[in-house]
């Protein structure tokens, strides 16, 4: 038990410094050229179309839950009048980027990791190396870069369609003009809301690509070795998203007090 | 003789406990097929990487053109494998390319050619591994000689020095074998490369090998012409080049 447990923590601490040392090598090389801009593009269009639909669902679902759900509590107050505002502070503060996030990195992260771990298991990698192409910069970098950009423009798409799922919601409870609802969030929502929030998505995003590439960089040989590395790049990125999450608003909130 | 191209000294690799390869010498000269015999696992595979970087022996040294692969830095290793053809065992071609982007995909990256030399160059490279009508296809949908073919005209696209081909033959039927030995056969003197040719398909070394060495237990245990191996009279090789004694011997020979 004692031996095993001790093996676990051996083998999470070696994770932890080959991650980092992977992290490391991805800041040494961006800045770097040749600056593969066609295939970061070709990526970021690619995880844009791969996770648009689950994201849209997503999102509408949840600004549609969301209000649904706020609006008894808030009636046993008497505060139905605020209901717009909390949903959107409630999806553009956190839900719009965490759930987007942990979307992103269920669908895009295992994604990455299976593809990279089957580039390697085939020798792929190997024979882009032996090429004289750097696999790190080409394969790496580029899905790094895509991933960290591509998530905060996901995550304003996911907030702007939460909004409206809620105020589909609100419909079927009461009515409200339009103008009224947009009003009241624009009213509700300030500079603090919206750019901690929008930040932290570009961190979420990095997380995304770092771990699902450094897992497939890394796959064991076989096909076995592609599944875990899928698996654990989805398991192993959503803790970290909302570890960084509970980090980044503690720091916001120092930074900026509501 | 030929100006001495490859010259392995001495080279070992182990992984954890398991030595792969064991005190490995072998001097390969311009213009020559050397064809390295031995059972899976023999560490045929690793001498191929350890030649390219890509891996390290934990001893020995690995010159050529009289430069020491182990020592070089990221920009002499480039330069080195530029001038460099890997036949991988699996082919390795880029399963999101096509057939035509894994062609040109080299010499886009690595030389400065206009768009029309490097769709000539592609199309003349698929020519003559006589893959014309596939240049549009995804590789998953080429069968495995194909894919073979696809990555040989791949490796040579850059016209390399040199050429690693490793087991190009195994899997594929006794035709396509010989269809793709006589290919490598072909090549190497259309461009006069320097290759060794990891194998042990007897078929594809009759035609390609100039010379041939037997790696066993991590170590070259004979060296010389195919048919001076062929006919010793070493337990281990008779077995090795005559599959039908290992059912009367249970293939426990060890000559060495």
């Amino acid at each position: 038990m004692v031996s095993s447990t001790g093996k676990s923590l051996k083998a999470f601490f070696i994770e932890i410094g080959g991650m980092t040392a992977f992290m490391m090598r991805f800041f040494r090389y961006f800045l770097l050229p040749p600056y593969e801009f066609a295939e970061i593009r070709k990526h970021m269009e690619e995880l844009g179309v791969k996770t648009l639909p689950i994201v849209s669902v997503t999102g509408f679902l949840i600004g549609f839950v969301l209000a649904l759900q706020s609006h008894p509590i808030l009636a046993r107050f008497g505060a139905e009048s605020v209901l717009p505002a909390m949903v959107a502070l409630s999806v553009i503060r956190e839900l719009g980027p965490v759930l987007t996030a942990l979307i992103f990195a269920g669908r895009v992260s295992s994604g990455i990791g299976a593809e990279l771990g089957s580039m390697r298991v085939t020798e792929q990698i190997d024979a882009m190396e032996v090429s004289a192409i750097d696999p790190f910069k080409f394969l790496v970098v580029t899905r790094i870069i895509a991933c960290t950009m591509i998530l905060p423009l996901l995550t304003m798409y996911v907030n702007f369609i939460a909004l409206i799922g809620s105020y589909v919601s609100i419909l079927l409870l009461q009515a409200m003009s339009l103008q009224l609802y947009t009003g009241e969030i624009i009213q509700a929502i300030g500079f603090v809301d919206l750019l901690p929030a929008v930040a932290k998505t570009f961190f979420f995003g990095f997380i995304v690509g770092l771990v699902g590439s450094f897992k497939g960089f890394n796959a064991e040989k076989g096909t076995e070795g592609v599944g875990k590395a899928s698996t654990s790049s989805v398991v192993v990125s959503s803790l970290l998203i909302l570890i960084m999450d509970s980090v980044l608003v503690k720091i916001s909130l120092i930074i900026w007090p509501i | 003789m030929a100006n001495l191209i490859i010259d392995i000294q001495n080279v070992s690799k182990s992984f954890g406990d398991f030595t792969v390869l064991d005190g490995v010498s072998v001097k390969v000269h311009e213009g020559e097929n050397l064809v390295v015999f031995g059972k899976s696992g023999t560490g045929k595979s690793v001498l191929l990487k350890c030649l390219v970087g890509l891996l390290e022996p934990d001893q020995g040294n690995i010159e050529v053109y009289g430069q020491s692969v182990l020592k070089m830095k990221k920009k002499e290793m480039d330069a080195y494998r530029k001038n460099l053809g890997f036949l991988f065992q699996s082919a390795a071609l880029y399963d999101s390319m096509t057939v035509r982007e894994n062609l040109e995909f080299p010499l886009r990256k690595n030389f400065k050619f206009s768009e029309e030399e490097i769709r000539a160059k592609a199309e003349r490279a698929l020519q003559m591994v006589d893959l014309s009508h596939a240049i549009d296809k995804m590789p998953s949908e080429l069968s495995g000689g194909m894919r073979k073919r696809v990555g040989l005209a791949r490796s040579i696209i850059t016209e390399p020095k040199i050429m690693l081909y490793d087991e190009p033959t195994t899997g594929l039927d006794p035709i396509t074998t010989k269809e793709i030995s006589k290919l490598i056969r072909n090549l190497q003197q259309e461009l006069k490369m320097t290759s060794i040719i990891v194998t042990h398909d007897m078929i594809c070394a009759q035609i390609i090998a100039d010379r041939a060495i037997v790696l066993h237990k991590g170590k070259v245990v004979i060296e010389g012409s195919l048919n001076e191996l062929i006919s010793s009279n070493n337990p281990f090789l008779i077995n090795f080049f005559s599959p039908d004694i290992i059912e009367e011997t249970n293939g426990e020979i060890d000559g060495f």
